[in-house]
């Protein structure tokens, strides 16, 4: 098969977590994985970002199936059930809002800046070598060591189903694809109508 | 001649991610409308790399003989 320029995207994902261990500021560049989906979907009602430019699609592909770290088996049916697929939406947005939340806070100055990640959404690490103190807003920093950890939860727990389960099983309940193909959904209906 | 066996996607729990056009090596699969994967029977040969990479684990691949 052909390889396109974009069958490379997956390095995009490496290349993002490595520029946000150095300066977490970076971590902003992940609102391009957030927006651009939302867009190909919300104007164009498709997923093509899923399917041709999802840097971590590609990652989990590359890993689980060039590389095999992955054991190849079927996930358990409920990881891809409707139930769980738009719940993990709303916990996920939840989180979002939460990070969303926490930067006003900083902002505002009501809360001041921790220089650390919180992995899993229980552990925290401390990320101070990643910032230097009084480079940019308070707030600007807030957020991006708030999104720096969400886009590291989930590429975590991408690995994880990788390698337990098939290698693209994050893609079957990853929040931005249960969003996306329900935005299509819903385009696609009016159509219909 | 068709092939014996051909895939068929199961649209209910299909979740549009494309991994199964990405390993589709005669190109017979495509996402309808960011919807769902759509398998264009006539093309595709029941190779069944599809189904075994499928993560929502929801492409089956039929005998022809037994659907007709």
């Amino acid at each position: 098969m052909k390889k396109h320029w974009y069958d490379y995207l997956w390095m995009w994902s490496i290349l993002y977590f490595a520029l946000g261990f150095f300066n977490i500021l970076f971590a902003w560049l992940g609102m391009i994985d957030f927006l651009v989906p939302l867009g190909f979907a919300i104007f164009g009602g498709n997923k093509h970002f899923c399917n041709r430019y999802c840097g971590r699609g590609q990652l989990f592909a590359q890993l689980g199936g060039a590389w095999k770290l992955s054991r190849n088996r079927p996930a358990p049916w409920w990881l891809a059930s409707r139930w769980f697929r738009y719940g993990f939406l709303a916990f996920f947005l939840t989180m979002f809002g939460s990070i969303l939340f926490q930067t006003y806070l900083v902002g505002s100055g009501a809360e001041s800046l921790t220089e650390a990640i919180k992995l899993l959404w229980l552990f925290k690490v401390p990320f101070g070598w990643a910032y230097t103190a009084g480079t940019v807003a308070d707030w600007v920093a807030k957020f991006s060591f708030g999104f720096y950890s969400l886009m590291l939860t989930s590429t975590l727990i991408g690995l994880a189903v990788m390698a337990l389960y098939r290698p693209r099983t994050w893609c079957s309940f990853c929040p931005m694809g249960t969003m996306t193909q329900g935005i299509c959904q819903l385009k696609n209906r009016e159509k219909v109508s | 001649m068709p092939s014996k066996k051909f895939a068929r996607v199961d649209r209910q729990r299909c979740v549009a991610c494309g991994a199964c056009m990405k390993v589709c090596p005669k190109g017979a699969v495509a996402v309808y409308r960011g919807c769902y994967a759509k398998v264009d029977e006539g093309v595709c040969v029941g190779c069944g790399k599809c189904a075994k990479t499928c993560p929502a684990d929801c492409i089956q691949v039929l005998e022809r003989e037994a659907v007709k």
